[in-house]
Formats: C-alpha cells, sequence, structure tokens
C-alpha cells in the first residue's frame, strides 16, 4: 500500500483536467456545472439513484460518474443512500408493475424542492420493452419527470450535461416561482 | 446407471433441434430424470414452460453431454422436480407464475414473480384476471428467544438493483435469509414471442446490461443452432473478444467493489480506473462502451480498425502495469482479509447441487466452465486456464476473479494475433418451418443458457436462463451465521443479477 500511495503523490491525477485537448467536453461541462450548481445552490446536490426496472447497464454508467475520471463529488454532485437526503431523483428503467409502489413512496418520501431525472431510452417510453404486460413504461407516468437523458446507457459524460441542463432549469423555477 | 444417452432413447426425439437432442418423455421418465438430479449423477441446466408443456436441460457432469426432455401436460400439471430436488424449486414458481402450469406435490407453491400487480394471471398460458386482492407473501418462519427481523428493499441504500430482503438475526448474527425478488420482472419472455431475430436479439441484449454481449452471443448461437448456420472465422473471433472485453471489465469493476464493501476505498478507486480504461477501448473500438447491440445471429455487426487493436492494446498494456500492483495490495492489507477470508463459505457439496456457475462455483470446487467443458468455438482452439479454489469464502470468489482477469488478458491477445481479414457476417436464411436451438455460453457470471423456437423465422417462444438462478438461493445459504455487517461483502462477491433473473 505504501508503494501505491508513494506513487499516487508524483502520478498525474486522472481526472479530467480542466480545460483538457483530449476531452474538452467533460472539462468544459466540469466548469459550468461546477459554477452553476454553486451559484443556485450554495452547497451540494444530492442524487438518490432508483432502479425502477432497469436492465442494470444504466446503473453501470451511473457508478462510472464516481470514478476518477468523472469524479462527480468535484462539482457538489453526490450521491446519498436515503430519499430523505436527496434533492434528485434518478430513475432509470421502464417502470415495472411491481416497482410501481416502491417508486411513487420514494418519490413521496423525498422533501420538496426536489427534481426527478429520468435516465437512459426504457426511462422515457418503456423503450424496448414497452407493451409488456408487466411494464408500466416512461417514468413520467408515475411521477413528474423535470429532465430526461436520453442512451442506452447514456455515456456518463452525457449524464453530466444533463445534470446540468437541470442545474439550470433548477435555477429558472427558483425565479419564477 | 443409465446414461443421458439411454434417457433420451426412451422418448420421442424432436426434428430440428441443435445442437443436442430433445425428447418428449413420459411422467416416469420424467420422474426418474429429477431422481438423478437429486442423486447428483446429472447437473440442473434448467426448466421452463410452454403453453402445455413445460421442459428441462440436464447435463451429465462426467462427460458433458446435455439433453432437454419435455412432458405434455395435458391437465394444466406436471410431477415436481424441486421436490427432489430443491435448484427447481424457483423455476416451477415461475412456470406456474407465467403459464399456470403446476408441479404437483410442490414444496413451495407460493408465487414468485407475480406479485399480482400484473392485472392478469398466467400470462403466457391461458390469462385469466387478477386477483382482486393480492394476498400477503408469506415469509418462511424463523423463531426464538431474541430474533428479530430485518426488511431490506425493494430500494437499497445505494445505486443497485431492486430486491427484496428479509433477515432474521439474533444480535447481530444472521439465523435466516430470505430472498424475494421478481421487482424487475419485465416480461422478456412474452415479448420475445411473435418477435423477429432481430427484435430478439436486442431484447436478449438487454435481459441484464453487465452481460449484454455475453446474451447477444448466447441468443445468437441458439438462433443460429436452429438455422444450421456457420459464422465467418472473423466474427467468430470477434465474438470471443467481446465477451471476454466483457468479462475484463467486469471483474475489475467487482474487485474493487468487493473491496469498497470492507472500506477499503483505494482498491475501488483504482480498479474503477482499469474498468474505464477497458469500457473507453470498447467504446473506441466497437463505438459503444457495453459493447451493446454488435452481436447478431449470423456474425457482428461492426468491424474492428486497426485504431481500435491499438486502442484495446494500450488498455491491456495499462493493465499489465498496474493490476499486479493491486493484486499485491489486495494480498498484503490484513484488515481487508480479515473481512473476506472465512466470509460466506459456500459448500462445495451445495455449489455442485446447484450445478453453480461462474466464479461461485469454481471458488467452490465446481471446475465448470462453459468455454472450457462444452469447448465451443474459438475457444476450443485458444490457451487458457479454468482457476479453481476450494474454500468457496468471499476471498476465494475475489481470486478466481483475479485469475480470470489475467485469463482474459491472455485471451485478448491470443484473439488479436488470429484476426485476419474476411467477412463478419453471413446472411441469415428465414428457415424452414419450426426449427428449435439451445446455446450455452459463459458470461462473466456464469453460464447463459437461451432456448428458442421458430417458425417461419419469427421467434413462437424463447427462453432466457441467468446463472443468477442458481446463485441466488446460494447467497441465503451462505450468509447464515455471518454478521448482518458482512452481508453487502458476501452480496458483491456473488454479485447475482436481478434484472437477468427477474427477466
Ligand atoms: S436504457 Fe438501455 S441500459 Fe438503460 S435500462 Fe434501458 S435497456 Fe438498460
Amino acid at each position: 500500500m505504501r508503494k501505491l500511495l508513494f506513487e499516487s503523490v508524483f502520478r498525474q491525477p486522472l481526472t479530467e483536467p480542466a480545460p483538457s485537448a483530449a476531452d474538452a467536453a467533460v472539462a468544459e461541462l466540469a466548469t459550468a456545472v461546477g459554477q452553476t450548481a454553486r451559484r443556485r445552490l450554495g452547497r451540494s446536490l444530492s442524487i438518490r439513484e432508483v432502479d425502477a426496472g432497469s436492465c442494470n447497464g444504466c446503473e453501470l454508467e451511473i457508478h462510472a460518474l464516481n470514478n476518477a475520471y468523472y469524479d462527480v463529488e468535484r462539482f457538489g454532485l453526490r450521491f446519498v443512500a436515503s430519499p430523505r437526503h436527496a434533492d434528485v431523483l434518478m430513475v432509470t428503467g421502464p417502470v415495472t408493475k411491481n416497482m410501481r409502489e416502491a417508486l411513487e413512496r420514494t418519490y413521496h418520501a423525498t422533501p420538496n424542492p426536489k427534481w426527478v431525472v429520468a435516465v437512459g431510452d426504457c426511462a422515457r417510453d418503456g423503450g424496448c420493452f414497452a407493451g409488456s404486460y408487466a411494464v408500466i413504461g416512461g417514468v413520467s407516468e408515475v411521477v413528474p419527470v423535470d429532465l430526461h437523458i436520453p442512451g442506452c446507457p447514456p455515456t456518463p459524460v452525457a449524464m453530466l450535461r444533463g445534470l446540468l441542463a437541470l442545474v439550470e432549469q433548477a435555477d429558472t423555477r427558483t425565479i419564477t416561482s | 446407471m443409465p446414461s443421458l444417452i439411454d434417457l433420451t432413447l426412451e422418448g420421442r426425439k424432436v426434428g430440428q433441434h441443435g445442437p443436442w437432442p430433445r425428447v418428449v418423455v413420459d411422467a416416469s421418465v420424467w420422474t426418474f430424470a429429477a431422481s438423478e438430479l437429486a442423486h447428483g449423477r446429472w447437473s440442473l441446466l434448467g426448466l421452463w414452460g410452454d403453453p402445455a408443456t413445460v421442459h428441462m436441460a440436464i447435463m451429465d457432469g462426467q462427460t458433458a453431454g446435455i439433453a432437454v426432455i419435455s412432458l405434455d401436460c395435458p391437465n394444466r400439471r406436471f410431477p415436481s422436480v424441486g421436490r427432489h430436488h430443491p435448484p427447481a424449486r424457483r423455476l416451477e414458481r415461475t412456470i406456474h407464475d407465467l403459464f399456470g402450469l403446476s408441479a404437483e406435490d410442490s414444496s413451495d407453491a407460493r408465487p414468485w414473480l407475480d406479485h399480482n400487480r400484473w392485472g392478469v394471471r398466467f400470462p403466457l398460458g391461458d390469462r385469466i384476471d387478477a386477483l382482486p386482492k393480492a394476498t400477503p407473501y408469506r415469509f418462511l418462519a424463523a423463531e426464538g428467544d431474541g430474533l428479530h427481523q430485518i426488511p431490506v428493499g425493494p430500494v437499497h441504500a445505494g445505486i443497485i438493483e431492486p430486491g427484496h430482503f428479509r433477515f432474521t438475526a439474533s444480535g447481530e448474527t444472521v439465523v435466516r435469509l430470505e430472498q424475494r425478488l421478481g421487482y424487475v420482472h419485465k416480461g422478456i419472455d412474452g415479448l420475445m414471442t411473435g418477435a423477429s431475430l432481430e427484435r430478439g436479439v436486442r431484447l436478449a441484449g438487454r435481459a441484464s446490461g453487465d452481460s449484454t454481449v455475453a446474451y447477444a452471443y448466447a441468443f445468437s448461437r441458439a438462433a443460429e443452432a436452429a438455422l444450421d448456420l456457420g459464422v465467418p472465422e472473423r466474427a467468430v473471433l470477434l465474438r470471443a473478444l467481446l465477451a471476454e472485453l466483457e468479462r475484463l471489465a467486469n471483474h475489475l469493476g467487482d474487485i474493487g467493489a468487493i473491496c469498497n464493501d470492507a472500506s477499503f476505498a483505494l482498491m475501488h478507486a483504482h480498479c474503477g480506473v482499469l474498468r474505464e480504461s477497458v469500457l473507453r477501448a470498447a467504446g473506441a473500438a466497437f463505438g459503444h462502451r457495453l459493447m451493446r447491440d454488435v452481436i447478431v445471429p449470423g456474425g457482428v455487426v461492426r468491424d474492428i480498425g486497426s485504431d481500435g487493436v491499438e486502442a484495446i492494446q494500450a488498455a491491456l498494456d495499462n493493465i499489465r502495469l498496474r493490476f499486479p500492483a493491486l493484486v499485491e495490495l489486495y494480498d498484503n492489507t490484513a484488515s481487508l482479509q480479515d473481512r473476506t477470508v472465512d466470509t460466506g463459505t459456500l459448500k462445495a457439496s451445495l455449489a455442485s447441487q446447484y450445478a453453480a456457475g461462474g466464479y461461485v462455483g469454481r471458488a467452490s470446487g465446481r471446475s465448470f466452465d462453459a468455454r472450457r467443458a462444452l469447448a465451443y468455438p474459438p475457444y476450443d482452439s485458444l490457451r487458457f486456464d479454468v482457476p479453481v479454489l476450494n474454500e468457496g469464502d468471499v476471498n476465494a470468489r475475489v481470486w478466481i476473479r483475479i485469475r480470470e482477469v489475467e485469463q482474459s488478458l491472455s485471451l485478448i491477445d491470443q484473439i488479436l494475433s488470429r484476426l485476419s481479414q474476411g467477412a463478419i457476417r453471413k446472411e441469415v436464411p428465414l428457415g424452414g418451418e419450426v426449427r428449435e436451438g439451445m446455446a450455452i455460453v459463459e458470461g462473466f457470471r456464469g453460464d447463459i443458457l437461451v432456448w428458442l423456437r421458430l417458425r417461419n423465422g419469427l421467434i413462437e417462444r424463447c427462453h432466457m436462463r441467468d446463472p443468477s438462478w442458481f446463485q441466488w438461493p446460494l447467497l441465503e445459504a451462505v450468509i447464515e451465521n455471518n454478521i448482518v455487517a458482512d452481508f453487502p461483502l458476501c452480496n458483491k462477491s456473488f454479485n447475482c443479477s436481478y434484472s437477468g433473473h427477474d427477466l
């Protein structure tokens, strides 16, 4: 362990650097999300993830948001264990009939103001599972959705971009309400 | 002792079923097979329904001979296999939920996937209206002084799939764990009915997202077996390349995640970086980080260019450079070993009774690996080891994965060095009237079985069996006598699929 820790003193951080030539999109996003989130909330934005019937592909990419490359926590975005601690519900999957109640209860357990982000093609309208006897369809048929991030699954960069849009939307909503 | 061959001679062979035989048998042969399973002479590979028939896939562990036996059930009943052989129980409950065929004298007649929310009962059989009110689900009893219950889920505290766990604990020690699954049931078997092969393979690739390659692979091989279709050499190699990249990414991610559940975040961070490097290489080479929708019946739809090969090679070099230090770190950290050694021990006898696939079986002395035992191309001509350990604890499951990472690195090298130019896809013929095929492919978590029947080129019935079916019940067994706090570790070291199981 000492070796690894020692090495990390000299190793460059893996985090996508601010304006990086290699992947400019992430870097650009990084600054934007950071500033907007801070302006709007002045603190962290807490996200509770709910799998309402996904194939688990979306979850894999949501996990990736936490790895050293995307490192969402540096933008003040973090995943929390309880809906009661959350500002945002990130919901995946074509909502299955067996998960409907659990999703509703999680939504009601989340304090206001709250936002729902539907992640993935299934979450929009059921994707390729639409029409099944066991599936309701999109997330918006069960709880109101503020933002949809498309993809099957969306890449971590697409999700970051979506979260930025959300933070901006959150901004306008506060102004108008 | 009769062999599988003898058994299949007893029945009426079905034409056009490849590559293994399927025979229609009578109830006495069906029951005889169940007792052979119970005596451990054969392994249960799958048990599934049709509107008026039940099918069972069995394997002779000694010879790796495989057969499917089918029993017609005109009065909607069939002799229970689960009564003799517990691994069949959840499968029988599912057959009842979906088709309304009941297992006679079964020891557990509770519903499994059906939570009485679909608005209909027996959706794939003779549909009837749902019950007006769901009867409460009865969990098995665990009684005694000072026992308390801890209900967990379906929504868990982390970014994971939904399922319900009911722990009964005495103080910190778990006395019983009972799972209740089915929350992510999407009715995939039902959606397959009437679908084209093109739609079928997309659905298969979405049965369990972490195994999207393995499912598309198994589905395509089953369709090709039904249609007697060979695949171009380059596609055969590319498929194995995709499958090994998927295995590599999942193992790397999971090794880190297991350590994270023992609060050792450093491993998690480093393994997460390696996993990301594989996904990025896959994205560069095949246009999708999880390599979704690349494998189709007849071959693959995306070829790999020289820059893709370079990206993969660079990721491999990076893993070779960094991974050994992480293994050393895992091996030398006493606080970590303290959590993983002797935790969640799965006995060899149980692993073999349940025919547990993947690292779960191989950490408990069961050496089955479909790539080796069934030697489908190109694995029949590639060099690799199948690591096996006997300890059966969390630590052993971690080590099997570490060894498999090393094997996958070597397999990818071999595959890349053999790739020669050529076609990547063959036209799929529509096929004759009725054709059936089955395939078993080694996914990262174990053997995935796909069985399908085509009629005039459309899917009439397709059943997919995830390795998790035979691993989930074992998780209930291994947690006994461990402390509640070690559950996440045990659970992660199994990493069963919810979506693949609930289907
Ligand atoms: S959008 Fe795609 S990756 Fe996400 S849950 Fe649906 S099928 Fe899976």
